[in-house]
């Protein structure tokens, strides 16, 4: 029987993980438990959580550093710092619905291990970016840390980069740090109604381009557009571009003015301010423009040029017409997919599409079965493979750090 | 600066991996006599020095892969070398160890508008890859001082930083893909063109990982848009505490401006005598704020700056109003390295970061330090970011002076560490904090970032003697303390 260890502090953490190297017990590392659906299946392993260990344990509002225990809840944090007009930049997006587990049980330490970014992400940074330190416990049961409580720091390779992205394969993080910024005075997003994909992307492009300092662009296909709770962008029955700025209101004012100049020959706009931006935004990070019930989600980075081609191609690839819903983020560089009725998640189609242009794809939603069977990951070339196993035996030796999450070899 | 023992059978065998190296690259492509051999006996840090056993110049991936077989084969070390201005000894040659040059790999490959990236070759300058872009009205964010001669592949593995990253991040923040090769010769490509690569983040500790980790052969950087205006406010004050106050005030009204930097009295002197900048004479510390992005934005951000500097007891608060006074602002405290370099023969400069709030702690220490130790020390710092870059002004003609400036340092980054801050903000560790790395790091944080070492090479072949106090054989840290028996925590919460 698979048992549940829920230590209370880092020495616990480290005092489990050691027992269980030695015993060879795999563990499953669970937070919150918000993105269980996320990646390769690992179930039937003893289980660690995280959510014991929670609190923030430093945090200096001018020094723009806040540090949390690792199963510190993440809205937690960010009540705290929108006490003092701070947030994490890089607008953290709550997983759990999104693959199809439990809505606000986000913790930090997940979010840094899934390095999980939101819209800002193309302008902010991502969330490993934001993270300037760690404290972790190794698969070898030791504890150790890396990074600071500065925000410029080259001391000794950067393990808190490595660790962002590594599904708590490598290490079982005990305590994060991050850059927090200022939260802007106003916030306003300007709307072009009615291009095609290639045109929307490009007019994101253009957008990025400008000088304006966009802090958010996404391309929203009529579906997506459809059902946005947000009357201007669903009301329109058509697609929509959106560009976010943000900064002290006569900046932002300024800039939305230029913003739609810049796109009045292109197409009708329009703007939205403070609350419904905010919604709209919410929206689109937290993937709520696409069918949820359904199909399987698909998330791929890629260059933002190539973007609207990807899709054309899988959609002439799939059998039947109709089978895909998009989204586009990160100024074309994030599409969002869903793909419905397809064998397999389509994944030989995703994958074959971006095989050219460069990029990568991640199954982010699908039932356990589908992912144990085709790569949730973006299968690598054979070298960075073999460099990326030999790094996770530096780390964990005997693979009990949720065996099999990130790959099918360890 | 003790470096680890030379092995006597590679020097010995220097004729035939000469040979093997001329093999594979061209004529010139291979230096090995004494005299050419001394031009790359030290980087920027130039109080270590030491003559390479031969410099290898590959001009493209393919011929860097075989130099590192062939030295692999030869079972000598390899230190990659960009332009050689690393402050902290990271491209220190080795006398058993080839010098690998990347000076040849100076082509910008491609410039993408479109996706708002360019891909270029290592030995590029940092400059030129703005320069290159800016007709389009593009640029490259990171700014070192050196970006006139620093090149990207070693901005990479140092992770370099400049006055603009307070906004816009230093070079890992930058950087979209890499192509690698490892000491046993196998190319590796990070990344790409999109955000954020799959797997584990290779790129991000590739970034800041001094030459140890692989040979970077590809940078694909992102350009950004030049913002539309850029305009500097220049703050003199009559006491440093009303500095730093400035400082941490700006930051928490919320402002992040493009660079913020300051200079104690003895630097402003410095400069003032060096270039003429305009500085105030009388200011015990100077702040240089710049704000830069849409002229409105910035027009209103330069007047709460203004007002701030009144309320912290400004001196002097002058703002510029065209192109050329915002330079003028700036030549003094870009020029603020060679100024010192004028006043003293020789100096160090240090690199510690701390927490904003001991700015003016740490500065008021470091004074009591220099009268101790009989030492100068002048003061620029990236006071956005907490990067402080004391320069320790020494004379190494003077018997014993280059030992007290190196124990003055260490003092110095100790106390960075004592108030909440770290070794080096931008420099990286190299020789110079080698050994202070244990003030920072227990045994056990050092060995997990050398395991990390141990899988891009296992040899230990490349660039050792840098970064790390101890040097561990992979064998001997892969291998697990096992401590068998009861789940020894009966307290634990289980269910
Ligand atoms: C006057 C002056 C001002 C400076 N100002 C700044 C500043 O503002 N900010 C800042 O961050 N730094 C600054 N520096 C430090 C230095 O310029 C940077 O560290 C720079 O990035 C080093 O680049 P380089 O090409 O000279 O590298 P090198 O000095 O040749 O090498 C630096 C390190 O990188 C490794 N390396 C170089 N190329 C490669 C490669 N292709 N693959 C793998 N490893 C490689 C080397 O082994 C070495 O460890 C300054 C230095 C000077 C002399």
């Amino acid at each position: 029987m698979p048992e549940t260890f829920r230590p209370r502090d880092a020495d616990q953490v480290r005092e489990t993980v050691a027992w269980a190297a030695a015993e060879e017990r795999p563990l499953e590392i669970r937070g919150g438990g918000s993105k269980r659906g996320l990646g390769r299946p690992t179930d039937g392993h003893d289980v660690l959580e995280i959510s014991g260990l929670g609190g923030v344990t430093y945090y200096e509002p001018t020094e723009l550093v806040l540090a949390a225990a690792a199963g510190t809840p993440l809205a937690a944090v960010e009540a705290e710092l929108a006490r003092n007009r701070q947030r994490l930049a890089f607008e953290p997006v709550d997983y759990g619905p999104v693959t199809g587990g439990p809505a606000e049980r986000s913790t930090v330490g997940g979010v840094v291990a899934c390095n999980i970014s939101g819209p800002r992400r193309i302008q902010a940074g991502a969330a490993r970016d934001h993270c300037l330190g760690i404290t972790a416990v190794s698969g070898r049961g030791e504890a150790f840390k890396s990074g600071g409580r500065v925000v410029k720091n080259v001391t000794g390779y950067d393990l808190s980069k490595l660790m962002a992205g590594s599904y708590g394969t490598l290490a079982v993080l005990t305590e994060v740090t991050f850059k927090v910024l200022p939260v802007p005075e106003e916030t306003r997003t300007v709307l072009v109604h009615g291009l095609e994909e290639t045109a929307g992307i490009a007019a994101l492009g253009k957008a990025a381009a400008s000088g304006l300092e966009p802090t958010a662009l996404a391309h929203l296909p009529p579906s997506a557009a459809s059902r946005s709770a947000v009357d201007r962008v669903s009301g329109a029955s058509d697609s929509v571009t959106a560009i976010r700025i943000e900064g002290p209101a006569p900046s932002v004012e300024a800039r939305s003015a230029s913003l739609r100049k810049l796109f009045e020959p292109t197409g009708d706009t329009g703007e939205l301010h403070g609350r419904d931006s905010d919604a709209l935004w919410r929206e689109i990070g937290g993937v709520k423009l696409l069918p949820m019930d359904d199909g399987v989600l698909w998330r791929l980075s890629v260059p933002p040029t190539t973007a609207a081609g990807v899709v054309r191609e899988i959609a002439r690839a799939l059998p039947r017409v109709g089978a895909i819903r998009t989204m586009f983020d990160w100024a074309g560089g994030l599409i969002w997919l869903t793909v419905e009725g397809v064998e397999d998640a389509a994944h030989g189609v995703v994958l074959g599409a971006i095989a050219s242009g460069g990029g990568h794809a991640t199954l982010i939603r699908a039932p356990g079965e589908i992912r144990r069977r085709v790569p949730v990951f973006h299968p690598r070339d054979p070298g960075l493979a073999a460099l990326n196993a030999r790094v996770k035996r530096g780390f964990d030796p005997r693979g009990i750090l949720n065996p099999g999450r990130l790959s099918a070899d360890y | 600066m003790r470096m680890p023992e030379p092995d006597a059978d590679v020097i010995a065998g220097r004729g035939a991996l000469v040979a093997a190296l001329r093999g594979v690259l061209a004529e010139e492509g291979v230096i090995w006599s004494d005299n050419e051999l001394k031009a790359y006996e030290c980087d920027g840090l130039t109080a270590y020095r030491q003559v390479p056993l031969a410099v290898a110049l590959p001009e493209d991936t393919r011929q860097v892969s075989r130099v590192l077989e062939i030295c692999s084969e030869h079972g000598a070390k390899v230190v990659p070398r960009g332009a050689g201005t690393s402050l902290s000894g990271g491209a220190l040659p080795l006398a058993d160890g080839v010098l690998l040059g990347l000076g040849k790999f100076n082509r910008i490959l491609e410039i993408d508008y479109e996706n708002r990236c360019a891909v270029v070759q290592p030995g590029v300058s940092n400059l030129s890859v703005s320069e290159a872009v800016a007709d389009e009205g593009f640029y490259y964010a990171p700014d070192p001082s050196s970006q006139i001669v620093c090149t990207i592949g070693g901005n990479v593995a140092e992770n370099s930083g400049g006055v603009h990253c307070l906004k816009y991040g230093v070079t890992t923040n930058n950087i979209l893909g890499l192509e690698i090769v490892l000491m046993d010769g196998e190319v590796v490509r990070l990344g790409g063109k999109h955000l954020d690569p799959e797997g584990y983040d290779l790129m991000g500790v590739m970034a800041g990982s001094e030459g140890l980790l692989g040979v970077i052969t590809e940078v694909t950087v992102r350009i950004l848009k030049k913002p539309e205006v850029a305009r500097a406010v220049l703050v003199g004050f009559p006491d440093i505490e009303d500095g730093g106050r400035f400082v941490a005030d700006i930051i928490a009204a919320g402002i992040v401006p493009g660079g913020m930097e300051m200079m104690d009295k003895p630097a402003i002197h410095a400069v003032e005598e060096f270039c003429h900048a305009g500085y105030p004479m009388d200011a015990e510390a100077l702040a240089i704020v710049e704000l830069d992005g849409h002229v409105t934005e910035v027009d209103h951000l330069i007047a709460r700056v203004e007002d701030i500097a009144h309320r912290c007891r400004a001196s002097s608060v002058r703002t510029s109003h065209s192109e050329e006074e915002r330079l003028a602002f700036w030549l003094g405290r870009k020029s603020a390295f060679g100024a010192v370099g004028r006043i003293s023969p020789d100096y160090f400069c240090m690199d510690g970061t701390v927490p904003r709030r001991a700015l003016p702690e740490v500065l008021r220490r470091m004074a009591q330090m220099s009268a101790r130790f009989g030492l100068r020390v002048a003061n620029v710092f990236h006071a956005g970011d907490g990067n402080l870059h004391p320069l320790i002004l020494y004379d190494a003609n003077v018997p014993g002076e280059l030992e007290k400036a190196e124990e003055f340092g260490a003092e110095i980054l100790k106390l960075c560490v004592e108030v909440g801050g770290v070794l080096t903000g931008e420099h990286g560790v190299g020789v110079e904090k080698r050994d202070l790395m244990g003030e920072m790091f227990t045994d056990a944080d050092l060995e997990q970032q050398q395991r990390l070492k141990c899988a891009f090479d296992p040899g230990g072949s490349l660039n050792p003697g840098k970064v790390f106090p101890t040097i561990r054989r992979c064998a001997e840290l892969g291998r697990m303390h096992v401590h068998r028996g009861q789940l020894p925590f009966p307290d634990i919460p289980r269910f």
